[in-house]
């Protein structure tokens, strides 16, 4: 698919976004860390060097928006095409944006030893606690107790365990060099949220390593909630067990 | 003077992979093709370029894809049980129109199976192998001289069609040693606009394999349907002792070769035997084998499996003579008296003089 | 020229190298060559064995089931490799190891080299199996035995070069000893 023909740019929308309707739910998330993203994107002046790693979930439309050098992955393994484009084009900045039953089920040995090997590169990670793609199964993040189509009785920890924490996991590796859990559903999230994305590109822009940013998400549809309830469940249920903050940051003095 | 080397069957491939410039690796361990990633291990650091031994063989095959998303030259090889793994990555590969260089050093299956010399893949080669209507051309190399020219090929192949490019050898072809005469390579780098080198002066440009637009899929696959089909010229194949044969082996690989020995074995005695040896098994080479139907009056195909390439020289025969079949399940590789032997049956069932 | 031989005896012995060299030295004669060594499970249990087929003409098949010719450097490789050989064939066998009676042949002709005797003599048993690579070219005619020795720069890794005088002086000395034969039997 071609590029749209490039529009004139109104307000601020981030020039490394395409000025196209977003087909995300309303009340989704995905919109806003897109848009944090892409900021970031043209405040470090990146559009013209960055290659992106789409992955399988919402956000393999990804490239829809995104202003910039895309492929698509297979499910779950982003890092490992990201390492391939890294490695090949050392000198551009390289992110995959990624879902939890992407990066978290079928991905966790790509993003694991990604990690573990210090790839340079920036992994974005939405953490929404469902499949949304496909229509609201369990994830490995859907918490204990959560209603969704694979789970009509609620997460059983006794069968499916309890969900994964991401952050504090790949903060155990030595390869990890920042690693930092945000959320987007509130002002004062929100400003966090751009903090630790900059922060996180700043490890790759300087040679630093592996740099983590794992997004709380809402999804309305599949938790069958409007808009503003997802948005609370967010800050509370979700923050409860998946604790906001920089995990990591070894560059921090 | 062009310089002869004695070398392993996988050594002259990875030879061959640096001579024409691929300058990254990324392979996960398996027997019996360790000799690539090893060689890869201690030439890629001295060149300035990439060997990663990925956590598996799924990992390995997705830096390939996005490697050469970049547009550089990039390899991997497995054998067969990790090929399975690649499989999904190379489908892919040839939906996204990324090219990539894949070594199959295959070894016996079903399952974990044995490290036997097997020719079991050639279904899981030709047929596309993962998921979705797709093909990639495969070379299938039966010395060690042509492992090193094939690779050198299989990288221009690649990038001419935007394909995966598979090269299909067994255990024998990967561990024998014997000189090759190494040669420069002298083709001058493709254009690549498709390559994904940073949105410079243009807009951002996407590899996908998704099409949700109404009808974009289905162009999509007759686009490349089209694109397969074009590959057909690129068909290679060697006949051996083929003239006035009334007996035409098939037979492609170490088979391919051993048969040569047979065929010399049978010429003494006298019996116009010949052997056709496909070297590209993707594209197949059709119209030699319905020419050889022809010709011959019978032919008949060799496999180290129980029936594979067997349904390729049927369909490209046309019932145009009978086409008799001798299959090895893996454990032992045949030797030129056994096959010659095999030959000789049908020579007398279908009535030769 | 047709010439094929199946090298084998214990691991330590220097069998693959014996394969190497020879395959080599035949490369660098302007022959076709293959070199087919054991590998993987079948390596396992002590025992190591390659193939080497040498021609005027492209190699066919690497794998010989009925060598010409085969080098028995232990005993379990004589029982094993002794009865494959073709009738008008020949067996090197490790004099040193094997003794007369411990495994059966059909070849004609049987070489009993005293490799580590001869190695000894020429002051270092480690080169037995260059002992033996000798007489096997003396006596299987498939190349001079300077062919090999201006092979063995190539064929051995730089750290063995010093070496090469006392390799070319074991192969010239298993030369000597086949050709001591062929004449004790003349006369």
């Amino acid at each position: 698919m071609s590029a749209k023909p490039k529009l004139k740019q109104v307000f601020d929308r981030p020039k490394s976004l395409k000025d196209v309707p977003y087909h995300y739910c309303p009340g989704c998330h995905h919109g806003l860390i897109h848009r944090l993203v892409a900021e970031q994107i043209d405040a470090f002046g990146l559009q013209e060097s960055t290659l992106a790693a789409a992955s399988v979930g919402c956000s393999v439309l990804l490239y829809d928006y995104f202003d910039v050098d895309i492929v698509e992955s297979p499910h779950g393994r982003a890092a490992a095409v990201a390492t391939g484009l890294k490695r090949a084009k050392p000198d551009s900045f390289v992110f995959t944006y990624q879902g939890d039953g992407d990066l978290a089920a079928i991905g966790t040995a790509e993003i694991v030893h990604a990690a573990n090997r210090g790839e340079k590169i920036t992994v974005i990670f939405v953490n929404n606690a469902v499949f949304g793609m496909t229509g609201g199964q369990m994830a490995p993040t859907t918490l204990e107790g959560q209603v969704t189509t694979t789970s009509p009785y609620g997460r059983s920890a006794a069968e499916a365990g309890l969900p994964i924490r991401v952050c504090e996991m790949l903060s155990t590796l030595e390869g990890t060099a920042f690693a930092a859990r945000v959320a987007v559903d509130n002002i004062k999230n929100l400003k966090k949220a751009k903090a630790a994305l900059k922060r996180a590109f700043t490890y790759q822009t300087k040679g630093w390593g592996f740099s983590f940013v794992e997004f709380l998400s809402s999804c309305p549809t599949n938790w069958k909630m409007t808009p503003e309830e997802a948005n609370a469940r967010v800050g509370k249920e979700m923050a409860d067990y998946f604790p906001l903050g920089v995990y990591k940051d070894v560059r921090a003095n | 003077m062009a310089r002869r080397v004695l070398i392993k069957g996988n050594e002259a491939i990875a030879m061959g992979a640096i001579e024409a410039g691929c300058r990254f690796y990324f392979g996960y361990p398996i027997t019996p093709q360790n000799e690539i990633p090893e060689y890869m291990s201690m030439a890629m650091p001295k060149l300035g370029g990439t060997f990663l031994q990925a956590e598996s063989e799924v990992a390995s095959i997705n830096m390939l894809l996005g490697a050469a998303a970049t547009g550089a030259r990039v390899m991997t090889s497995s054998s067969s049980p990790g090929i399975s793994l690649k499989q999904e990555g190379i489908s892919y590969l040839a939906g996204s129109q990324i090219p990539g260089v894949i070594v199959n050093m295959s070894r016996s299956g079903p399952g974990l199976g044995g490290i036997h010399p097997s020719q079991g893949d050639y279904f899981q080669s030709t047929r596309g192998g993962g998921h979705g209507d797709y093909r990639t051309l495969v070379l299938a190399p039966s010395t060690a001289q042509e492992n090193y020219d094939l690779t050198m090929l299989a990288f221009d192949l690649a990038e001419k069609y935007r394909n995966p490019v598979m090269i299909l050898g067994d255990a024998l072809i990967g561990q024998i040693k014997e000189p090759v005469e190494l040669k420069s390579y002298r083709k001058k780098p493709q254009d690549k606009p498709w390559a994904l080198t940073g949105a410079k002066g243009r807009h951002g440009q996407i590899l996908k394999s998704l099409f949700l637009a109404d009808g974009e899929l289905t162009d999509h696959n007759w686009m490349l349907a089209k694109k397969y089909k074009s590959m057909e010229k690129e068909v290679r194949f060697e006949t051996y002792r083929a003239e006035d044969a009334q007996l035409m082996l098939v037979a492609f690989g170490s088979v391919g070769r051993i048969l040569k020995t047979s065929v010399d074995i049978l010429r003494e005695k006298g019996k116009a035997v010949g052997l056709l040896r496909p070297i590209t098994v993707y594209p197949f080479p059709k119209q030699a084998v319905r020419q050889a139907a022809e010709e011959a009056k019978a032919l008949m195909v060799m496999e180290l499996n129980t029936g594979q390439m067997v349904e390729d020289v049927k369909l490209a025969a046309e019932c145009a003579c009978p086409v008799d079949f001798y299959g090895r399940p893996p454990g032992s590789i045949p030797t030129p008296d056994e096959l010659a032997k095999e030959a000789m049956k049908v020579w007398r069932k279908r009535g030769l003089k | 020229m047709y010439f094929d031989t199946i090298i084998a005896g214990f691991g330590g012995q220097g069998v693959l190298l014996m394969g190497n060299v020879l395959a080599y030295a035949a490369m660098h004669a302007g022959k076709q060559v293959t070199y087919m060594p054991v590998y993987g499970v079948e390596m396992r249990g002590g025992t190591a064995n390659c193939t080497v087929v040498i021609s005027d003409r492209p190699v066919g098949s690497p794998i010989i089931h009925e060598p010409v010719s085969a080098v028995v450097m232990n005993r379990p490789s004589a029982e094993k490799f002794g009865p494959m050989v073709k009738k008008k064939g020949q067996v090197f066998v490790n004099a040193s190891l094997i003794k007369e009676g411990q495994f059966t042949t059909r070849a004609k002709t049987v070489c009993w080299v005293p490799t580590m005797e001869l190695a000894s003599d020429i002051g270092n048993r480690r080169l037995a199996n260059m002992v033996m690579l000798g007489a096997v070219v003396q006596g299987g005619g498939m190349l001079t035995i300077q062919q090999v020795a201006d092979a063995l720069s190539g064929a051995l890794d730089p750290r063995y070069h010093k070496m090469i005088p006392a390799n070319v002086g074991a192969l010239k000395a298993g030369a000597r000893f086949i050709s001591e034969q062929k004449a004790a039997k003349k006369g």
